[in-house]
């Protein structure tokens, strides 16, 4: 067998414009991806995604970097919901023009569904959803409403 | 705290004086509760009772609270009676009570439905029980009765056995029974324990109940053995309730092994939990206990509706 030499370590390239979600806690990639909405009949541009990539703050972390698309200060908010180390840069000519860290507020309103059915923000009334951030390490949320824990916060989100 | 024109939805949003002062307040209402003495201080105002689910100690023991204190009362008992049968939302139709009354009694399937109606109402409302929610007057009576019976709330070891899980009478009491440092012991089959949050919030509080499926073993050190119905109505799956219907049965010959002033409660209707024959016992309270709704029930309208005696 001819031995081709050592194996090149892919990296994800640099982008020219669009945004980097850095950061994000080991496993989760996917679950930013479900929140960015991805799917093939929406994205027109190229996305990379990192899954246990060595970090120097927490020592592996996810990635993802999707081109041509700059999210919204919404989005960034229901990240921080399944990342909340994440940070967020928006590139411009392969140059970071902002760069900022998600937040997670003291209350979490209309970015994820109450898990428990007979809740009164499930049953169609005009209101948004509604939750106290209990912890911010792990993410707990008690809904204003009913005051349930929200169990599996990536499978509830709006 | 100044009850004047609050919500009462969670038994939460009360301190341990608040609870104190609504029990005060009730102590002084028992004689015009029993018809003993009348008065008119609430003469003028009207509450509405809006009543999404069956009743009968609770819808009835506000009406009552409301006539021996002079207010009047409109009602609703059934949600087919009601446009939301029509397909109006709960939001809306609390508006369109809300300018019919001064205060209101919610009583509805979902659980969060008194913070929606308090959300979308001017006048105060009062949980009367939200699905497997909050049940705060139900607690406010509870400790009530309680409090008559030992004197004071302080160092009781109270036994909560039955539906732990879908109960939420005992949901409400266990939270309030953490502000008064009481002993809790929960009893209750695997399937149907205290759910996780609601242990987590009282050990967060500083009360570590103890858990276990044997009430023969809990029922020596109790000063209060609290009861609940395995309630059919909130198993979402029958042959799972009938797995656990009829797991604890209190009667005379278990109440043998039970201090001699221990106290029986139970928010009722009862089933087959408690034997007819308690209830000639010193023991049972659980009927004094429902004949309590009505006091505690005139001190919360009293104070939410600024009327003084």
């Amino acid at each position: 067998m001819q031995d081709g030499g050592p194996i090149k370590e892919v990296r994800l390239t640099p982008i020219r414009n669009g945004t980097v979600i850095d950061h994000i806690a080991c496993g989760h990639a996917l679950n930013v991806l479900k929140i960015l909405n991805v799917s093939e009949y929406n994205i027109y541009s190229s996305i990379s995604v990192g899954m246990h990539v060595s970090s120097n703050a927490l020592g592996w972390k996810d990635i993802v970097k999707i081109e041509d698309v700059e999210i919204d200060s919404k989005t960034a908010e229901k990240i921080a919901l399944v990342a909340p180390d994440a940070t967020i840069s928006i590139v411009r000519d392969f140059h970071v023009s902002e760069k900022y860290k998600v937040t997670l507020g003291e209350r979490v309103i209309g970015l994820a569904r109450c898990g428990n059915p007979n809740c009164i923000s499930n049953k169609g009334e005009p209101i948004q959803s509604e939750f106290k951030v209990l912890s911010k390490y792990p993410v707990q949320l008690r809904c204003c409403y009913c005051d349930r824990v929200l169990e599996n916060i990536s499978n509830n989100l709006l | 705290m100044d009850l004047y024109h609050k919500d009462v939805v969670s038994i939460m949003d009360f301190s341990k004086d608040d609870i104190e002062g609504i029990l005060d307040m009730a102590e002084k209402m028992v004689p015009y509760a029993k018809g003993e003495k009348t008065n008119r201080i609430l003469d003028g105002k009207i509450l509405g009772n809006l009543f999404f689910e069956p009743s009968t100690r609770t819808k009835l023991s506000f009406e009552s609270a409301a006539y021996r204190l002079g207010c009047d009362v409109i009602d609703v008992s059934e949600m087919s009676m009601t446009s939301m049968a029509k397909g109006e939302t709960l939001a809306d139709t609390i508006k369109i009570v809300d300018a019919y009354c001064d205060v209101m009694v919610l009583r509805h399937p979902f659980e969060g439905a008194a913070r929606l109606a308090a959300k979308f109402s001017d006048h105060p409302v009062i949980n009367a029980g939200d699905g497997a929610g909050s049940h705060p007057t139900q607690t406010l009576l509870d400790l009530f009765t309680m409090r008559q019976a030992k004197g004071s709330l302080d160092n009781i070891n109270i036994t909560l056995v039955g539906d732990l899980k879908y109960g939420r009478t005992v949901h409400s009491l266990a939270e309030a029974l953490t502000k008064f440092g009481m002993n809790i012991t929960l009893v209750a089959p695997e399937s149907l324990r205290m759910p996780k949050e609601i242990v987590d919030h009282l050990e967060a509080e500083g009360c570590h109940p103890k858990s276990t499926e044997y009430l023969e073993d809990a029922i020596k050190e109790a000063d209060i053995l609290y009861v609940t119905r395995i309630q059919r109505e909130r198993f979402p799956d029958p042959t799972e309730y009938q797995k656990v219907a009829g797991t604890y049965r209190i009667d005379k010959a278990l109440l043998e092994n039970a201090k001699s002033d221990m106290i029986v409660m139970h928010p009722l209707p009862r089933v087959n939990e408690i034997a007819p024959e308690v209830d000639e016992t010193e023991h049972a309270k659980y009927f004094e206990q429902a004949a309590n709704g009505v006091p505690v029930r005139m001190a919360l309208l009293n104070a939410i509706l600024g009327g003084e005696l």
